[in-house]
């Protein structure tokens, strides 16, 4: 071996040294996270309580029918007094557009705020392992201990007690699910007399199976191994972003307090590796930041309750933004960030959008289209006819009585359109005729406008331009 | 040892080795490799299932009897049950009761598009307004050789029509010729004088076209007065028509325009009268319940005929 040759596998060991403390978690160890009290703790379950609306929600009415229903072989959204149409697409993108930036102007601010207190894996792992600890033990010990013991009938009835609990819950998520988007109460009807549309079977067989198997098994494995957000939201973090960090100066050189020893040397940090048994994707906040951590602060609360049993001040493992650790620098406040300036512009246009949105609902969808196939017919004395058929929505709840007339165009007259009777909910194509003089026609292409008006309801204008064509 | 320091995990190894660097044996995570056994035993069961392995003439059926074409003919019968009621009452209902109906006259105008297409377009074109140059008749104006209400459209489709028009080549001279033409001109104008009209009566032309030449919807006339022209308004074609008339079989070339029976019961009973005929049979003989019994629909049905005319009909121009 030459030494140039020498000196780089030399390199190569250093590289290897380097990460030998790294562990990757593929699953091959369950995680079994000791639960803890706090701040966080609460905050947490407050997050998780969010998720009763998906359970609670669509058994709420509203004007005798249901108050949130999302009607997809109807075509309608109806939430309480409002229904929304295909044509109001447009709202629910930007409804998606002002989610998707909450959730990158949250993660620029705070870190992954969204895992670790709202996202629906957390929240369901953090059941799932709830009632497993309560049944098999809530520490690695205990867990080893019951999984380790011989099968009893105690063992047995437990696990298949935690098993069925975790199947009910996935059964019950599945069916919440679909009470969205049919009548909730007719649902459990058709459930318990098993008339249930294959569509409704499916989609609960897969909600059922996909909970039990990712929130009982997969858990930690989905945030580091399969969800995109985990490593979309890792990137958009900077130097003021808040994160649950362990303050390595005031905790190194760590280890554990010895009674008559000098610990003046010693860091804050005990080394008691409760922030790490308390981690839900069993990870080392102490090694800096990584993909693991999905920020649900469950390591701080551990820490804070140890430095008040050694008596020392809160906060070696706290939110504190890159700059706050490393340079002792304050953050820049959010109103001067740029990310947050964007980000903020972006909401609330799309806010405004969605507000707009609503307040300009309109009753009525009105469509004039010209026939493309031919574009104009002569007609045995000279004059030109043009056809249209026009399309109305009637959005409101009763059945709307419309008139039609034309406009904006010299000579010209209507035919074949009567009075149109329209149901709410439904669409009518109707033919229109009209008739214009040949000498009144100078272009090739006219405008004109067709008007309608709502016998019953004289708020509602009907407005629409279209163009009457001709010979040149 | 240096071995132990680059494996800290104490994995195995593949036995590679590139400049020190060794490549380690990793299990891949047990979840992954469990999603792969499965997406395994997923097309295992598929094949069982569903028609999968090629034989030499067929392939293997599948358990669940699965077939595009069975699939293709389900969602055919599921259209066919939501028609089914609306084609029962249409064939109850005369085709202005249809078009006294907003609904019946949606489904109607809506089910005819194909029919339309498979059947119509080919002359009349996709809107009913052929291109002038066909010699077709146009469907979207208000002037109908055959009258213009839905029931008279009905009885041309169901009948078909063939107008004729005698080739006048033989019976005039050249001038008389250059006079009509520039009469029918004019006419359409407004602006015909006295002397055409004489010679367009004098010649008899009035027998058909009416005394005021505004055609006679029984024989299927063209109105001279109006702006349509049936064929051409130019004049070199006015002449050809005529000189070779229209439909006139002692002329080569006389201008063709028949319009073919669409009712399978007609086109049925004008073939067994044509052989009868020809057998030199006895008319009367014929027994007509007998003939009509059974035959499949090569044309079309009375209730597709009712549909086409209520499609025409609504082009702009039925009146």
């Amino acid at each position: 071996m030459t030494e140039e040759l020498k000196k780089q596998t030399e390199n190569v060991d250093d590289l290897y040294e380097e990460v030998s403390e790294w562990h990757i978690n593929v699953g091959g160890i369950k995680i079994v996270a000791k639960r803890l009290a706090g701040r966080f703790r609460t905050l947490k379950w407050m997050g998780m309580s969010i998720w009763s609306v998906l359970f609670l929600g669509p058994y709420f009415r509203w004007n005798d029918s249901q108050a949130i229903l999302f009607d997809l072989p109807n075509r309608q959204f109806n939430i309480f007094e409002i229904t929304i149409y295909p044509q109001d697409i447009w709202m629910l993108s930007l409804t998606l557009l002002f989610f998707a930036i909450l959730l990158a102007a949250v993660t620029s601010i705070a870190g992954r705020v969204f895992c670790g207190y709202f996202c629906f894996q957390t929240v369901w792992t953090d059941i799932f392992t709830w009632l497993e600890g309560k049944l098999e033990g809530n520490t690695p010990q205990k867990a080893m201990k019951f999984n380790n013991a011989p099968w009893s009938a105690n063992k047995f009835g437990r696990k298949g007690f935690k098993h069925t609990l975790w199947l009910l819950i996935g059964l019950l998520t599945g069916i919440s699910f679909v009470a969205w988007f049919t009548d909730a109460f007719g649902l459990w009807t058709n459930l318990f007399s098993l008339q249930i549309s294959v569509t409704a079977a499916i989609i609960i067989a897969a909600f059922t199976f996909g909970t039990y198997t990712f929130a009982g098994f997969m858990r930690e494995q989905v945030c580091f191994w399969l969800c995109p957000y985990a490593r979309l939201q890792g990137v958009m973090y900077d130097q003021d972003t808040l994160l649950p960090s362990y303050d390595a100066e005031r905790g190194e050189p760590r280890g554990r307090i010895k009674k008559g020893q000098d610990n003046s040397a010693k860091g804050s940090c005990v080394d008691c590796n409760v922030c790490v048994a308390v981690c839900p994707t069993g990870i080392d906040i102490r090694k800096g930041q990584q993909e693991g951590c999905i920020t649900c602060g469950m390591c701080i609360d551990a820490c804070d309750s140890i430095m008040d049993k050694v008596k020392q001040p809160r906060g070696l493992i706290r939110y504190a933004s890159y700059k706050e650790l490393h340079h002792n620098a304050a953050s820049i406040p959010l109103y001067k960030r740029f990310r947050v300036i964007i980000y903020a512009a972006i909401l609330l246009s799309a806010l405004s959008g969605i507000v707009y949105g609503f307040m300009h609902l309109s009753p009525t969808e009105f469509k004039v289209v010209h026939e493309r196939q031919p574009l104009f017919v002569r007609l045995s004395d000279g004059s030109i006819q043009n056809k249209y058929t026009i399309k109305l929505l009637n959005k409101t709840k009763q059945t709307l009585d419309i008139s039609f007339g034309i406009k904006g165009l010299d000579g010209a007259t209507l035919h074949g359109l009567k009075l149109m009777t329209v149901e709410p909910g439904k669409v009518v194509p109707v033919t229109a005729l009209v008739r214009v003089p040949e000498d009144k026609l100078k272009e090739g292409v006219t405008p004109i406008i067709f008007t309608g008006e709502v016998l019953s309801d004289s708020n509602i204008t009907l407005h629409y331009k279209s163009m009457f064509m001709a010979p040149k | 040892m240096a071995e132990n320091k680059n494996n800290p995990s104490q994995v195995g190894d593949t036995g590679h080795v590139w400049d020190g660097i060794r490549e380690l044996d990793n299990p891949c995570p047990r979840w992954w490799l469990n999603s792969l056994w499965l997406s395994g035993l997923i097309v295992i069961v598929y094949f069982i299932l569903y028609p999968s392995l090629p034989l030499i003439n067929d392939s293997t059926k599948g358990l669940l009897g699965w077939t595009q074409i069975k699939e293709f003919k389900e969602d055919l019968a599921k259209v066919e049950a939501i028609r089914a009621p609306f084609e029962t009452q249409l064939a109850a209902m005369s085709a202005e009761e249809i078009l006294a109906d907003q609904e019946m006259l949606n489904y109607a105008v809506g089910s005819s598009k194909v029919l339309y297409g498979d059947n119509c377009a080919a002359c009349h074109g996709t809107g009913g307004a052929p291109a002038e140059a066909a010699g077709y008749p146009n469907l979207t104006d208000d002037d109908w050789l055959f009258g213009g209400s839905v029931n008279e459209i009905q009885m041309s489709i169901a009948n078909g029509r063939a107008g004729t028009m005698m080739a006048h080549a033989n019976l005039l001279n050249e001038t008389e010729v250059d006079q009509l033409v520039q009469f029918v001109v004019d006419s359409s104008n407004g602006t015909a004088n006295e002397a055409g009209l004489a010679l367009f009566n004098a010649k008899g032309c009035f027998a058909c076209h009416g005394a005021d030449a505004k055609g006679i919807k029984a024989m299927g006339s063209a109105n001279l007065t109006d702006k349509i022209w049936r064929f051409s308004g130019d004049e070199e074609q006015i002449r050809h028509t005529i000189l070779h008339g229209v439909n006139d079989a002692s002329d080569p070339e006389t201008r063709i325009a028949v319009m073919p029976q669409w009712s399978e019961k007609v086109a049925i009973m004008l073939q067994v009268r044509a052989d009868a005929i020809a057998d030199e049979e006895d008319l009367n003989d014929i027994d007509w319940s007998d003939e009509l019994e059974g035959d499949e629909a090569e044309r079309l049905t009375e209730t597709e005929i009712k549909k086409l005319a209520v499609y025409v009909y609504q082009f702009g121009g039925g009146q």
